[in-house]
């Protein structure tokens, strides 16, 4: 550990006379939006003399779509999803990362370091994890909100207000946990039951809008959104009187990663990236800039205090179970797309 | 290279004859590398099976039509009937284009007579005027349109500040907002075309006229207008065709409730479904319809240029 602070040290320094001119190596990645603070990324090239190029997606699947359309070979790091980590894999758009390779590896909280959608964490490491709910401004609706009512059967005053992520696996988990039903059901009456509340839900629903989800609640356009826990955080930072739910019925959790891509072009900085951010007060920052909790052990010292008490990230006693997004077989997934697309229609 | 034939010919010099094939080359291979390929691309993948998650298996196969036309039922296993929601998603499309390019050419003609009938020094000024906001990016102007409309936005402010309402209307996520958000879009494609063709309008012959006793709403309609008629087609055209595969207007102003074409092919690339071979269907039924139209109005116009 000692040794590596040294020679990072050193290279910090080294870059500082020979670099700023140019530098040395290269790092593409292909991140989410609004998701990294900038001084992180300064840091990293400055410690390591390497230029970043960094370009952004607003869904997982747009990920997929882009790196299945050809933009493989061009990026060496990504950020999917729990789920999206998993359907990667399967596709072969993964590299694996040698025993060893990664020297922060330990650094992993035990509970992250072995995840289901990836075993023994052969692709990724832990970037972010949190929650998917929704938030109900108080001005609007004073009432009980830890219910998924308030999205797919809502009262009165909340009814046209509601802004839901334009994002197909969200919804549609969002929507089985309001029905109780498994999230990939072949069960023909349950997926027919599904599809109907839906339609009936969506006479209630002003828009559906992820890159908004935020903006729409500050300012008052969308009394109710469906949105992740630290953009909830965030809008509340910025003067919205809202409160994030965590209904009785269920929520979503959810872990972004940061995957090693295969044919990465700068591989053995994409490798320093992920060592990077597995210190803990680089993952830190991240943690403390986009609201939600770090996958690493010893962030706490680094930690804006604030957020070990946000209301967003501490679900109250009466919450329901916290739930990842299900990859479902193609069949089943096929009726699924019929769905929303039926709803979108 | 091929010579003769144009011994006898008008006006036409024949200066670059031996190397008009070269000349014409450049034209040749970008119109080959940027329409016909991608184009031809679209073609094939339409016809080929889909694979899971995005991406296309090389299997010859009719089911991205099958699935435009046909309605199989939620489990895709009941017998063919009509299929209306993809036909739905194309009339709402087609009718809020029309929609918007009505309103461009409602407030695009006058726009554009006006400029034209300013002296020739203020005119460039006009147009320039007329430019300015192109200069910033469409997302940018979309999003900015969004919140003059919104309910606590300047519109509804000024409209309740003046006592004409008492309630903030409602706009942002309606059909209203997207045609807004289109017909702001896309106005300076129909002035520039009815401003160039309004500006060689030989105005004597409204002198003439009004000289004749012709009342002005008789002018405009049967003189003006029919001399103007090919920059009016044109600008209804350069409206009409991108507005049909918008979808940024749909998705922040309509608040992506509906599909429209736009949305609806960017779900088969970008959303969940990745469906390829549905969404290059989509675009080559997209692409063949408005072939249509714009075969319609050439034949038009030629039969009133030839009449």
């Amino acid at each position: 550990m000692k040794k590596l602070l040294h020679t990072t040290a050193l290279a910090a320094a080294l870059g500082l006379t020979a670099g700023a001119v140019m530098a040395e190596g290269k790092l593409v990645i292909y991140h989410w939006f609004e998701y990294i603070p900038q001084e992180l990324l300064d840091k990293f090239a400055a410690e390591n003399d390497v230029e970043i190029v960094m370009d952004t997606y607003d869904s997982n699947e747009a990920l997929l779509a882009a790196l299945k359309a050809g933009a493989i070979g061009t990026y060496d790091v990504a950020v999917p999803g729990d789920y999206m980590v998993k359907i990667m894999a399967g596709e072969g758009l993964l590299d694996t990362i040698a025993e060893g390779e990664l020297a922060n590896k330990g650094n992993i909280q035990p509970e992250w370091a072995d995840p289901s959608f990836d075993p023994g964490r052969a692709h990724s490491i832990p970037y972010q994890w949190g929650s998917t709910s929704f938030a109900v401004n108080r001005d609007a609706y004073k009432g009980d909100i830890g219910t998924t009512d308030i999205l797919f059967n809502p009262p009165a005053e909340l009814s046209g207000k509601i802004n839901m992520l334009d994002s197909q696996g969200e919804v549609l988990a969002m929507a089985a946990l309001h029905m109780g039903i498994p999230q990939c059901s072949q069960d023909r009456e349950q997926l027919k039951a599904l599809n109907a509340m839906l339609q009936d839900a969506k006479a209630h629903w002003a828009s559906f809008n992820s890159d908004t989800a935020k903006e729409v609640l500050v300012s008052g356009d969308a009394a109710v959104g469906q949105i992740y826990d630290g953009f909830a955080a965030k809008a509340r930072a910025e003067g919205a009187n809202i409160e994030y739910a965590f209904p009785k019925q269920g929520y979503i959790v959810w872990m972004d990663n940061v995957v090693l891509l295969k044919d990465a072009p700068n591989r053995d900085n994409a490798i320093k990236f992920m060592d990077f951010l597995l210190e803990p007060e680089n993952i830190a920052a991240v943690t403390n800039y986009a609201r939600y909790n770090a996958g690493v052990s010893g962030v706490e010292p680094y930690l804006d205090p604030t957020l070990a008490t946000q209301p967003e990230s501490n679900p109250p006693a009466d919450a329901g179970a916290g739930v990842f997004i299900e990859v479902c077989d193609q069949a089943t997934q096929e009726v699924y797309d019929q769905i929303w697309t039926n709803l979108k229609k | 290279m091929a010579g003769g034939g144009t011994a006898g010919g008008g006006p036409r010099t024949d200066t670059y004859a031996p190397v008009r094939l070269w000349l014409l080359l450049p034209a040749w291979v970008s119109l080959t590398i940027l329409v016909l390929a991608p184009v031809s691309m679209m073609l094939v993948y339409s016809f080929l099976t889909k694979e899971f998650r995005g991406g296309v298996i090389w299997e010859f196969s009719l089911s991205a039509y099958d699935q435009f036309f046909c309605n199989r039922g939620l489990f895709g296993d009941e017998p063919c009937s009509i299929e209306w929601t993809y036909l739905l998603i194309f009339w709402r499309s087609i009718w809020q284009a029309g929609a918007a390019t009505l309103l461009s050419l409602a407030i695009g003609f006058p726009t554009a007579y006006f400029i034209a009938t300013r002296p020739a020094r203020q005119r460039a000024l006009w147009v320039f005027l007329i430019t300015i906001p192109y200069w910033v990016n469409l997302l940018i102007r979309t999003v900015s349109m969004k919140f003059l409309l919104r309910d606590q936005g300047p519109l509804n402010d000024a409209l309740l500040g003046l006592g004409i309402l008492s309630e903030p209307l409602s706009i942002v996520n309606t059909n209203l907002a997207v045609q807004l958000g289109l017909f702001y879009s896309y106005l300076p494609f129909m002035v520039l075309p009815i401003y160039a063709a309004v500006e060689r309008y030989n105005f004597s012959l409204s002198e003439a006229a009004a000289d004749l006793y012709a009342p002005r709403w008789v002018i405009l309609r049967r003189i003006v207008i029919p001399a103007v008629k090919p920059g009016i087609v044109a600008g209804c055209i350069l409206v009409f065709v991108p507005s049909l595969g918008s979808f940024l207007a749909p998705d922040l102003l309509g608040g992506a409730k509906t599909f429209m074409i736009g949305s609806l092919i960017e779900e088969q690339f970008k959303g969940n479904a990745g469906n390829w071979p549905f969404g290059a269907a989509a675009s080559m039924i997209l692409l063949t319809m408005v072939l249509i139209l714009l075969l319609i109005f050439a034949r038009q116009q030629a039969r009133a240029g030839n009449g």
